[in-house]
């Protein structure tokens, strides 16, 4: 790539490629990003994978991971920054990718970088009156600045859209524009709603029953995770990554260890790596249990998603036996696993592979034969493989459109090097395709537990660590396949015990920007029930 | 077989000795409202609290388990709560009709319950236009429901008040057919004389096909009416949290939900009384030991048995089946309902003609 790219770019010098963490990185101007990004993309990346921002002290920037969408693991990074501090403009990468609207947003809300050609400007996590940019190493976190609000957000802070363009004298300014019209119908789903599947905000704009458009505002339970970590140790970040997609819990956590791992070049013993796929898939079913079950209930079948909670109850008890912990199960740690497995594990978790079979079969049974469901699901919400790979849709909806990203098989890390499963594809694209392909990966998942539960190595379930740890300094990332899609992380180490900057890339955020592109069109019920074919979770967005 | 007429013969002739005529019709007016009144709360304390059991058995649950022994006082607990709860009030509704809709919705459906034949010679009313009656009466719910949701100021009311006038209206057309396929075959609209008629075989085993695909079609129809999933388009919770009774509270909800619960019980009896032989209890010509040994079961019981039946029908369908969207939900009704409906009429009146 770095021939490539001097080829192209006359002022793209050698010494602005380097390679951290086993990827190239392209570092350019911040008035060269979209040809840079176009070039990329021409070249065969075009799934950004996840846009981070960056206070560097004495510069604002962004890194975006940019993968190609044929092999996901194919990572390169394109980073740029700004000395600007006061008004700093980056020109908008939205019109390679599109996904990275929704990223700049975020970038925008958290340090206050604005980019030109963007043409949604709003916060996406804080409310518009909120002062200062909490990432940004100055803020001010004191309640003064920010005291509790009395009052709503007002609605015209929410249906202003404010975006970044170039002015007449060659100056950037601010123009906005209203997101409805006068004789729009709007209406709130959220935050407080039973088929939000947690506290997202929709603003909806309604013609009779058909959906114009959708609005999505996130941020009503955002915790400020990825701020707290920048003043938390290592191991105490730990207890943060269940917290955000808190159904696929383990597998966030296996992330982050990867990620520790590997910046601290340590060997995990073979006994911890098994044990952690076994978690990861078990979590994997249960959170498409769950997945499954609410979508149904979105539908109106509320017996199908008691009967979906029945079998999570049982990956639940397992998780407790030899974790402690049920949905949060705490067990990943950097260097293996927090305690040794229970000695009724195994037979538990052969009891459940053919009890949960015969359970699948039930819930084909009950549902996916159901005239009224399959009337209801075909033909409906249908997202292309080109729509999916811009919006950046992975996981089981994105392998439902057709596309394979699975990252088990395309980047195998723990022991999925060496099991066998299937990548499930469907061509489809339809709600019917991401609701049968969570189903059909529950199978998936019991196979890969089946070939591993009777080989577990024994010796020891975790390396010594030291009771401190310090990251050697970069910038390292890791992704996970979890239930939703790829969970990236992001750590930007200065070799302190505590990290410097840490993102986590959320899979359900997408899922949000998704829904926003499918949805219009269809009926009111139609948006309830892709919100619950996309199986988003809404901590992982707010992180 | 005991009928209840005797009961109601002593009570009238005991008050007209001891009151003038007009006393003592006033008297038996008000024992019968409070009749019907206390019937229908029982009624609807006892379909509650089945719905929620077998809802839980339906769902590998238990259901209300600590109210009582297996929580039999659970819904009187519930009674309780609502009447003490505040009704809110809603700023910029329109205040009288959204007092008024709740009665709508009530006095419609208490209205249906009175003209009943829960057994024999138990009937407060027996028109000779019966089942004109009961369409007329029931249908006036769906007032109630559009009043509900256009004065509650809010959005999702709006919507669910929507749907459900679309609804109510279209599947009431299937309903009434329906019953007129009942009304061909019988030749009066006298719920007292169709279900004297029912004595030697029910109608549906009278009736041939036709009666047969009228009891289905109205099984339908009927659940569609009564609001409940996989109709419940107009409440819809995972759409519009509780569609057109999203603003209510304390007694005025309640109101709505025992006109639910009670509508489910009105549906199961009519289909009872019109296809399953009402209080008629099952005879078999020519098993005469059989026969007798069937007319030992009060007619009572023989009414609730049925009806209780037809209830536990629409709540396995309710369970187990997910919700139709508003096109589905139309198109089932006039693209294959009626026009089912319409066929097998013709069809009744030409096995009648025959």
């Amino acid at each position: 790539m770095k021939e490539k790219m001097s080829d192209r770019f006359g002022w793209f010098a050698g010494e602005a490629a380097t390679v951290a963490d086993g990827r190239e990185v392209f570092t350019v101007p911040a008035d060269r990003m979209p040809e840079a990004a176009a070039f990329l993309k021409e070249c065969g990346y075009n799934f950004l994978v996840d846009m981070v921002g960056m206070d560097y002290g004495d510069a604002l920037g962004v890194i975006d991971y940019v993968a190609r969408s044929e092999n996901t693991a194919d990572v390169v990074v394109l980073k740029t920054s700004v000395t600007d501090r006061e008004r700093p403009v980056i020109p908008s990468v939205g019109a390679v990718w599109e996904v990275a609207l929704m990223y700049e947003r975020e970038v925008h809300d958290f340090f206050g970088i604005r980019f030109a050609g963007n043409g949604d400007m709003r916060r996406l996590f804080l409310r518009e009156s909120w002062n200062g940019y909490p990432l940004r190493k100055d803020y001010d976190a004191s309640p003064e600045a920010n005291p509790v609000p009395l009052e709503n957000e007002s609605l015209a802070d929410m249906d202003t859209v404010p975006s970044v363009e170039a002015g007449p004298d060659g100056r950037e300014r601010t123009v906005l524009r209203p997101l409805y019209g006068e004789e729009d119908y709007v209406i709130n789903f959220g935050p407080q709603h039973p088929a939000m599947h947690g506290v997202l905000h929709l603003r909806v704009a309604l013609d009779g029953e058909i959906v114009r458009s959708v609005d999505p505002h996130f941020g009503y339970i955002h915790r400020g995770v990825e701020k707290l970590c920048e003043g938390y140790t290592y191991p105490q970040i730990l207890h943060l990554t269940d917290r955000l997609d808190y159904l696929s819990g383990t597998m966030n956590r296996h992330a982050f260890c990867l990620c520790c791992e590997k910046a601290l070049q340590m060997d995990v013993p073979e006994r911890a790596v098994v044990i952690r796929t076994i978690f990861d898939e078990l979590t994997r079913i249960a959170s498409h249990l769950l997945g499954w079950g609410s979508m149904c209930m979105d539908m109106g079948a509320v017996t199908a998603f008691m009967y979906g909670l029945r079998d999570r109850e049982k990956i639940m008890d397992i998780f407790e036996e030899t974790a402690g912990g049920r949905l949060m199960a705490n067990y990943n740690v950097i260097g293996g696993v927090a305690c040794d497995l229970h000695p009724n594990f195994r037979k538990r978790v052969k009891e459940f592979i053919p009890y949960m079979r015969k359970m699948l079969r039930e819930h084909h049974m009950l549902y996916t034969g159901n005239p009224i469901a399959t009337g209801r699901m075909a033909g409906t919400g249908y997202l292309s493989r080109e729509r999916a790979i811009a919006l950046g849709v992975t996981g089981p909806s994105g392998r439902a459109s057709g596309w394979a990203n699975d990252l088990r098989r395309a980047e195998p890390y723990a022991a999925y090097g060496r099991v066998e499963f299937e990548e499930l594809l469907r061509t489809g694209g339809m709600t019917f395709d991401r609701y049968i392909i969570r189903l059909n990966e529950i199978e998936q998942s019991l196979r890969i537990i089946e070939q591993l539960i009777d080989n577990i190595p024994e010796g020891p379930y975790a390396e010594k660590v030291k009771g401190v740890i310090k990251l050697p300094q970069g910038d390292y990332f890791q992704r996970v396949e979890n239930a939703r899609g790829q969970f990236g992380v992001h750590i930007a180490s200065r070799g302190d015990k505590t990290p410097y900057r840490v993102k986590f890339r959320s899979p359900s955020m997408v899922l949000v920007g998704a829904l926003k592109d499918v949805a219009p069109g269809g009926k009111v019920a139609d948006l309830i029930m892709l919100g619950g074919s996309f199986d988003y979770v809404i901590p992982c967005i707010d992180r | 077989m005991w009928s209840f007429e005797k009961l109601t013969q002593w009570i009238d002739t005991s008050l007209h000795g001891c009151m003038s005529d007009g006393w003592a019709l006033l008297v038996e007016f008000v024992l019968i409202g409070v009749a019907v009144l206390v019937a229908y709360a029982l009624i609807a304390l006892f379909l509650i609290y089945a719905e929620r059991k077998i809802c839980g058995f339906f769902q590998c649950r238990l259901g209300p388990n600590r109210v009582g022994k297996w929580g039999i006082f659970q819904s009187v607990a519930d009674m309780i709560k609502i009447l003490l709860k505040e009704l809110v009030h809603i700023d910029r509704s329109d205040k009288v009709l959204f007092r008024m809709a709740s009665f709508f919705v009530i006095i419609g459906s208490i209205c249906t319950f009175g003209a009943l034949p829960f057994a024999k010679g138990l009937q407060a009313i027996d028109f000779n236009v019966g089942v004109f009656y009961l369409l007329a009466v029931s249908s006036l719910g769906v007032v109630g429901i559009l009043l509900a949701g256009w004065s509650s100021n809010s959005k999702y009311s709006m919507i669910g008040a929507m749907r459900s006038g679309a609804q109510l209206i279209s599947y009431e057309i299937s309903a009434g057919l329906s019953l007129m396929v009942i009304v061909v075959f019988s030749g009066t609209m006298q719920l007292s004389e169709i279900v004297a008629q029912q004595a030697d075989g029910w109608f549906i085993f009278k009736g041939h096909v036709p009666a047969c695909i009228a009891f289905l079609t109205y099984l339908i129809a009927g659940h569609a009416e009564t609001n409940r999933g996989p109709f419940d388009m107009p409440e819809a919770e995972s759409e519009l949290t509780a569609g057109y009774h999203t603003e209510y509270s304390g007694i005025q909800f309640g109101f709505f939900y025992l006109a639910e619960y009670l509508n489910l019980f009105i549906v199961a009896a009519i289909a009872t009384t019109m296809f399953l032989g009402g209080w008629q209890p099952l005879h078999i010509p020519g098993w005469e030991g059989f026969n007798h040994a069937m007319d030992c079961i009060p007619s009572l019981l023989w009414f609730f048995g049925k009806t209780c039946v037809c209830m536990f029908l629409a709540m396995w369908v309710r369970w187990s089946f997910p919700r139709l969207r508003i096109d589905q939900l139309l198109s089932l009704e006039w693209k294959i309902l009626m026009p089912v409906c319409l066929l097998n009429l013709i069809l009744m009146s030409v096995v009648v003609i025959l």
